[in-house]
């Protein structure tokens, strides 16, 4: 414990609006930091571009497995009616001729898996669920699901020098800055839970 | 002074949420509700709710050990409360995902006061419905035939039938309102789970809350994930209650063969889920003093959807009658004459036209559309009316079929109205829990909605920032 004391994992700055957390992050951005983050109550507008960031992937991930729904419904429905037990209901052929009967389930399918793949594959990209993250260690930290806007560097930075990064966030106002320090336990709040899982 | 929450003066707008209202006052206002004792009035609903539900419970075991001849369904009528409760409870749910996603995709930004509380109906209305199709079969043991297994002559399900569409059409609209649901609930999870007090709380609500910290590299995906749902639940809800008519459209029966249905049911859905939203969020507001979230403005616009949507559902019935003339067809005119206009079922038709086309018409004024007693009176009205509107498409249009001789009435028995009152009592177990333990107002979306989430709210700030010239800078200037 005592040697991870000695070295902080990321460095917090708390701010109370998120115009300053906004500017916070343009001078991390423009100081060439990678590893930093914002951790706020609501998405705010323009913190992408504040931070850098380019668009998100999720679309990549939906479009795909959306299509996937499509076909795999045409395939069970053709297989089913039209290959393996044929049935001709109300004069209309057991063939591909029939697909306008088959629009309303591929619809269905395609709006189904896309929807599992938004969901999952968002979940996935923000590697959550998360058993644990050493910014929950910092006892302010709370106050981002109410009304509190945070700025963190992660010690993992290129740029990370705790003194500079600590003197640029009080540069740019922040209200409260402090070091905080990862243990092996996972936090103190859940010391009798079961050991981290599921990082994926 | 430059916000784009900021209500535009010039063209009406005003406030989206009340005076004074501030981050800080959002998280207590609602989180609140989930930490205290729930009031004496919160447990004498549950207990009688929870009470129906036992009695639900009774009618589908005392109808699963006897047979479908408890109920009042018999020839010529096959058809009867069991599909009208269940139509009605599916479009009852279409309001939430018409708040949770269509509206979202028009950025109006009043339904993150009621959102959350629409899409919780949504889920629970449709977990009732789900109930009638599966008991209404009869040999309750046969309902798998409805999944896409073969029968025990190796048979498939026949995928030409809409009532096998209607399977995935409403399988799949619970699955993706449950998960729409859910993702929206991931930050006021975690709104709770960092207030918790004891450490029941902070384990349940911290699961639940997935380690959610409001990363923005998190947020970003999120709100894309949102958006995406939101653009799939659109289309899927326009299509549920489409495939839910066309088991009545696709069918020869006079009253029930008809294009119109899939808009008009679509629009029926809406009406009736806009009124439930009504009457629950008028009783929750004053119970739980929320009227700093939900304001008379949120409530008018509802009025307006519902005046609106009962209007078009009034067209609907007056174009069926045009149709009917128009069409020529004998049949179909003596239907809507003799069998719904006049006859021994017309008191379901007046019923229908008195709650639905004429109650709303009261909307018209501003004067009753920002009237609590008058509003409440009408989303009441508007709920009858629409589960009397299925009851007169089902019913009406098979009592006096083609043959005379085979012509008779309908008359619910005793287990028909315990099915039908215990579903009720299972919407609102459901509805009661959810008020109790889960916030009921989107916490971190009306957060976003404030003035002050605006980065570029604050004036002085703004002088300073414009000269650093950033790219982000010309989209708020134009926002301006």
């Amino acid at each position: 414990m005592s040697d991870l004391q000695d070295a902080p994992v990321l460095i917090l700055a708390e701010f109370d609006t998120p115009g300053e957390c906004l500017h916070a992050a343009e001078a991390l951005r423009d100081a060439g930091y990678k590893d930093f983050d914002t951790h706020t109550p609501f998405p705010i507008h323009g913190m992408d571009a504040a931070m850098g960031l380019g668009d998100s992937k999720l679309g990549l991930i939906v479009f795909p497995i959306g299509l996937l729904g499509t076909t795999l419904a045409f395939a069970m429905m053709h297989w089913m009616n039209n290959i393996d037990y044929p049935i001709i209901i109300g004069g209309k052929p057991a063939s591909v001729a029939s697909l306008p009967s088959m629009i309303p389930i591929m619809f269905e399918l395609t709006v189904l898996l896309s929807a599992f793949a938004a969901v999952f594959g968002m979940l996935g990209l923000n590697k959550l669920p998360r058993h644990h993250h050493p910014i929950f260690n910092s006892e302010r930290f709370a106050g981002f699901s109410n009304d509190k806007f945070f700025v963190s560097v992660e010690a993992t930075d290129p740029k990370w020098n705790v003194d500079k990064t600590k003197a640029l966030l009080e540069g740019v106002h922040a209200k409260h800055v402090e070091l905080v320090y990862d243990d092996e336990e996972g936090g103190e709040d859940l010391e009798e839970a079961a050991p981290a899982k599921g990082h994926a | 002074m430059s916000s784009w929450n900021l209500p535009i003066p010039e063209i009406g707008e005003t406030p989206l949420v009340g005076e004074g209202t501030t981050f800080r006052s959002i998280t207590e206002t609602v989180c609140r509700v989930t930490e205290n004792k729930a009031p004496r009035g919160w447990w004498i609903a549950f207990l009688i709710a929870a009470n129906f539900t036992g009695v639900m419970t009774l009618s589908i075991a005392y109808l699963f050990w006897t047979g479908v001849g408890v109920w009042g369904n018999n020839a010529p009528v096959y058809w009867a409360w069991d599909i009208t409760n269940f139509v009605w409870w599916i479009g009852i749910g279409h309001a939430g995902t018409l708040i949770s996603a269509v509206l979202f995709l028009f950025r109006q930004k009043w339904r993150t006061a009621i959102n959350r509380f629409a899409e919780a109906m949504t889920i629970f209305a449709v977990i009732c419905a789900l109930v009638f199709p599966g008991i209404h079969v009869g040999r309750a043991w046969y309902a798998y035939y409805m999944l896409p297994l073969p029968n025990e002559m190796s048979i498939w399900p026949n995928f030409k039938s809409p009532l096998i569409w209607d399977v995935f059409a409403v399988s799949t609209y619970f699955t993706v309102s449950t998960m729409f649901w859910l993702v929206g609930l991931i930050p006021d999870f975690a709104t709770l789970r960092d207030r918790a007090k004891n450490k029941t709380r902070r384990l349940v609500y911290g699961a639940l809350a997935f380690g959610w910290r409001g990363s923005n590299r998190h947020w970003q995906n999120y709100e894309r994930a949102y958006l995406i749902l939101a653009a799939l639940s659109t289309p899927l809800v326009l299509s549920v209650h489409s495939v839910v008519s066309f088991d009545f459209a696709t069918s020869l029966m006079p009253g029930w063969h008809t294009t119109i249905f899939p808009p008009y049911f679509v629009a029926g859905a809406v009406f009736s889920g806009f009124a439930m939203v009504m009457t629950l969020m008028l009783i929750t507001r004053a119970v739980y003093g929320m009227r700093s979230i939900v304001l008379m403005k949120h409530l008018e616009l509802m009025n307006k959807i519902i005046l609106t949507t009962g209007s078009l559902v009034g067209y609907a019935y007056a174009m069926e009658f045009f149709i009917a003339w128009y069409g020529g067809n004998e049949y179909e005119k003596f239907l809507f004459v003799e069998n719904r206009l006049t006859g021994p079922m017309a008191w379901a038709y007046w019923i229908m036209i008195s709650c639905n086309v004429l109650s709303p018409q009261v909307f018209w004024f501003k004067r009753f559309r920002t009237s609590i007693p008058v509003m409440f009176v009408v989303s009441i009205l508007v709920n009858i009316g629409m589960w009397f509107e299925r009851f007169v498409i089902i019913v009406t249009s098979l009592y006096r079929d083609f043959l005379p001789s085979s012509w008779g009435y309908f008359r619910p028995t005793l287990i028909d109205i315990f099915t039908y009152a215990g579903t009720l009592g299972l919407f609102f177990t459901a509805f009661l829990l959810f008020i109790r333990w889960i916030p009921m107002i989107a916490v971190a979306e009306v957060k976003g909605v404030l003035p002050e989430a605006d980065p570029h709210h604050d004036a002085s700030d703004h002088g300073e920032h414009a000269a650093a010239g950033h790219a982000h800078e010309t989209a708020a200037a134009e926002a301006e």
